[in-house]
């Protein structure tokens, strides 16, 4: 590891779960797998605990802006694990002199989100820097959720084999998009809008009307590739994703063509992956299809045995290759 | 996508495959000298759609990799100063320089400043007068005129405070160099947007002299397989030749325009290249005239000379000579996130592309 904290280290792939690995996990002890929520068990109650910062920028963005990102980030932790999100706490760090039209702007747009999602924001903390200090305001959420034992196997995948099918909610890549245009003043022919959404909603539908769910991720920073290698270190077999299955919208895929971004490895906020058991993945597209969150899923692969735990995608053009994690944030090509 | 789908399109691609498979009975390897290529080719799996007869080796076109490792030196040594701003393309701020890289130096507080054009660079300068921009100027034909004509636009409007620290660079020296030292090749996929500006022309030598075919080729999967296939013919027929695959944007010629605006504002010198040291008139530095944006002489630096990592075989590598799973380095200390040689840094980069889609294993 270099001898800095650099802006690699937050892109979310492979460099950030190092330092989480050699940093983090050894000095206080935690368990792997590493989920995006702890599993806590007391007194035959079993919670969903789960924390995330939000640092975007610019804080408002096509879609929504950092208030609602914070609360859906946190639900959305929180929903996949396989939990009912109940309470949220909600931290503020702001700059000196940030307008306070923009705070309650943030404020109206996380009350908003929380009732959409019906959860609670039951507590919190606000601190002032001076300017210069933060960049205008930084929210950390944490929240907590009640997950049924039956529910329990999803967060660590234990339950996934190889034939189980992967879906996908809709197409990849609108969050960063929509923020980098938004940070770099571009114009799009057509709007790219975030898909910066509460997701809990959705999943319950699909856990209460299926019965083989056997993971479920949402696919935030470092993309769906990091999701899915992160899935076959845990799993210890192989994905392989078809990528003309996975949807990206055309603006998107434009813009990634000028930038030499991979769509793949674009950050969302509004995606979850499914595994799924084969005898069930039509019935859990079509309780998805029939939600507008999920009205664009898409089976994109499966779990298979392939001896390596790799991810392999079969391109567009009928050639295969590894699809492998990013190691650090995408930086534009010269030429 | 209009002008991409067609050319991703399935059924074209693997009736291309079947063609190159029916006609290649005979062993071929080609060299990509375009770092754009060498990435499209692994990204889109293209070797899992060539025979086993047909070898694809990497050439030096990925403009990060054969930047030589004084010119970043020299770009940290700038990014210390208190009153500089370092404008640059992306991949350029992971190279590692000689005990730091300008990733770093940001970490560390250096004003660098990713930009995706000479121009904007130039904006830079405007909003900032009271600060010297530098602009690391890097890559072939294709950036140089470019930046020539940024460099054109802030003499016109009297800018004082933007310099240019050019490694630009041209391609055919290069490939004389490859020739010249004896690596086995049976054809060149000769870069696309290189020529769009040089036109085909520029490369006829190398079928003329040398007897190796060239076919200046697309970036997308049609373009390259197409343009295998017709090396593939050359060789066939022993008749190398200058053919234009990418013909929607390529011209014999090229564009005289680009051409005019390079050769007013730069002029051809002897230039290093990692991995291959000086090659003669390979290098573009700026003509009398607009030596006033020259960083080098307008703030002159000095930097300590720094040999490389004796283990690493980028130099190797980018002349074709071995590949990356040969070097003691690749993967193991040599990774993507602490690269020891260039190859390792951009997209473009062979031993990047050799690890990110992990070839060989």
């Amino acid at each position: 590891m270099s001898e800095y904290v650099s802006l690699n280290h937050g892109s979310g792939g492979s460099l950030t779960g190092k330092l989480i690995r050699n940093v983090f996990v050894k000095r206080f002890g935690l368990a792997e797998p590493l989920t995006d929520s702890a599993i806590l068990k007391e007194k035959g109650v079993i919670l969903s605990f789960t924390t995330d910062s939000y640092v975007v920028d610019p804080i408002f963005f096509p879609g929504g802006d950092i208030g609602k990102l914070a609360v859906c980030g946190t639900v959305n932790d929180l929903a996949v694990s396989g939990a009912v999100p109940v309470f949220i706490s909600a931290s503020f760090i702001i700059e000196e002199g940030f307008p306070f039209h923009d705070l309650e702007l943030i404020a109206d747009s996380m009350a908003e989100e929380a009732k959409n999602s019906g959860v609670r924001i039951v507590t919190g903390d606000t601190k002032v820097v001076e300017q210069g200090k933060c960049d205008k305001i930084f929210i950390t959420t944490s929240g907590i959720g009640i997950l049924r034992p039956d529910f329990e196997h999803i967060s660590t995948a234990k339950n996934v084999k190889p034939g189980d099918k992967l879906i996908i909610n809709g197409a990849v890549g609108n969050h960063a998009i929509a923020v980098l245009g938004a940070r770099n003043k571009l114009t799009f022919n057509s709007p790219v809008v975030s898909d910066c959404a509460s997701l809990n909603h959705l999943i319950r539908k699909v856990l209460e009307e299926c019965e083989k769910i056997h993971f479920m991720r949402d696919i935030t920073r470092g993309g769906l590739a990091t999701v899915l290698n992160e899935l076959t270190g845990i799993i210890l077999s192989g994905i392989e994703i078809n990528e003309s299955c996975v949807p990206v919208e055309e603006p998107v895929k434009g813009l990634c063509e000028i930038l030499g971004f991979n769509p793949l490895f674009l950050a969302n906020e509004g995606k979850v992956l499914f595994v799924v058991g084969n005898e069930e993945h039509k019935k859990v597209l079509d309780v998805l299809r029939s939600h507008p969150l999920g009205k664009y899923s898409e089976v994109i692969g499966e779990i298979v045995e392939n001896g390596s735990n790799l991810v392999t995608l079969n391109t567009s053009i009928g050639g295969r290759r590894i699809l492998d994690m990013p190691s650090g944030i995408q930086l534009p090509r010269i030429c | 996508m209009k002008h991409i789908d067609e050319y991703r399109d399935k059924v074209l691609v693997l009736k291309l495959s079947g063609l190159i498979k029916r006609a290649a009975d005979l062993s071929y390897t080609f060299m990509e000298v375009c770092g754009g290529h060498t990435a499209a080719i692994h990204r889109f799996g293209i070797p899992s759609l060539l025979p086993e007869n047909i070898k694809l080796i990497s050439g030096p076109g990925c403009p990060v990799c054969v930047t030589d490792n004084s010119f970043i030196d020299k770009a940290i040594a700038y990014a210390k100063m208190n009153d500089v701003i370092i404008t640059t393309f992306g991949d350029l701020i992971r190279v590692p320089g000689t005990g730091s890289s300008l990733e770093k130096e940001k970490a560390m507080g250096g004003d660098i400043r990713i930009v995706f054009s000479g121009p904007e660079a130039l904006d830079i300068a405007k909003a900032n007068r009271d600060k010297k921009i530098i602009f690391l100027g890097i890559g072939f034909e294709t950036t140089a005129p470019g930046i020539a004509v940024t460099i054109k636009e802030a003499d016109k409007d009297g800018v004082k405070n933007f310099y240019l620290l050019s490694a630009h660079k041209v391609m055919p020296p290069a490939m004389e160099v490859i020739i010249k030292e004896g690596v086995e090749l049976n054809g060149f996929i000769c870069p696309g947007h290189v020529a769009a500006i040089t036109g085909a022309a520029a490369f006829s030598f190398i079928p003329r002299n040398y007897k190796i075919g060239c076919v200046i080729t697309g970036f997308e999967p049609v373009d390259m397989l197409q343009a295998i296939y017709m090396l593939v013919n050359q060789v066939n027929r022993s008749s190398p030749d200058i053919e234009i695959q990418y013909s929607r944007a390529v011209t014999k010629q090229g564009n005289i325009i680009a051409q005019k605006h390079m050769n007013d504002v730069f002029i051809l010198s002897d230039d290093n290249w990692r991995g291959f040291g000086k090659i003669a008139l390979s290098g573009l530095r700026l003509r009398e005239e607009y030596e006033k944006f020259d960083a080098e002489k307008a703030i002159p630096v000095k930097i300590k000379e720094k040999k490389d990592n004796e283990l690493c075989i980028c130099g190797n590598i980018l002349r074709g000579i071995r590949i990356p799973t040969d070097c003691t380095l690749f993967a193991t200390t040599c990774i993507p996130e602490n690269p020891i040689g260039a190859c390792m840094v951009s997209d473009e980069g062979t031993c990047k592309t050799f690890y990110k889609y992990r070839i060989n294993e």
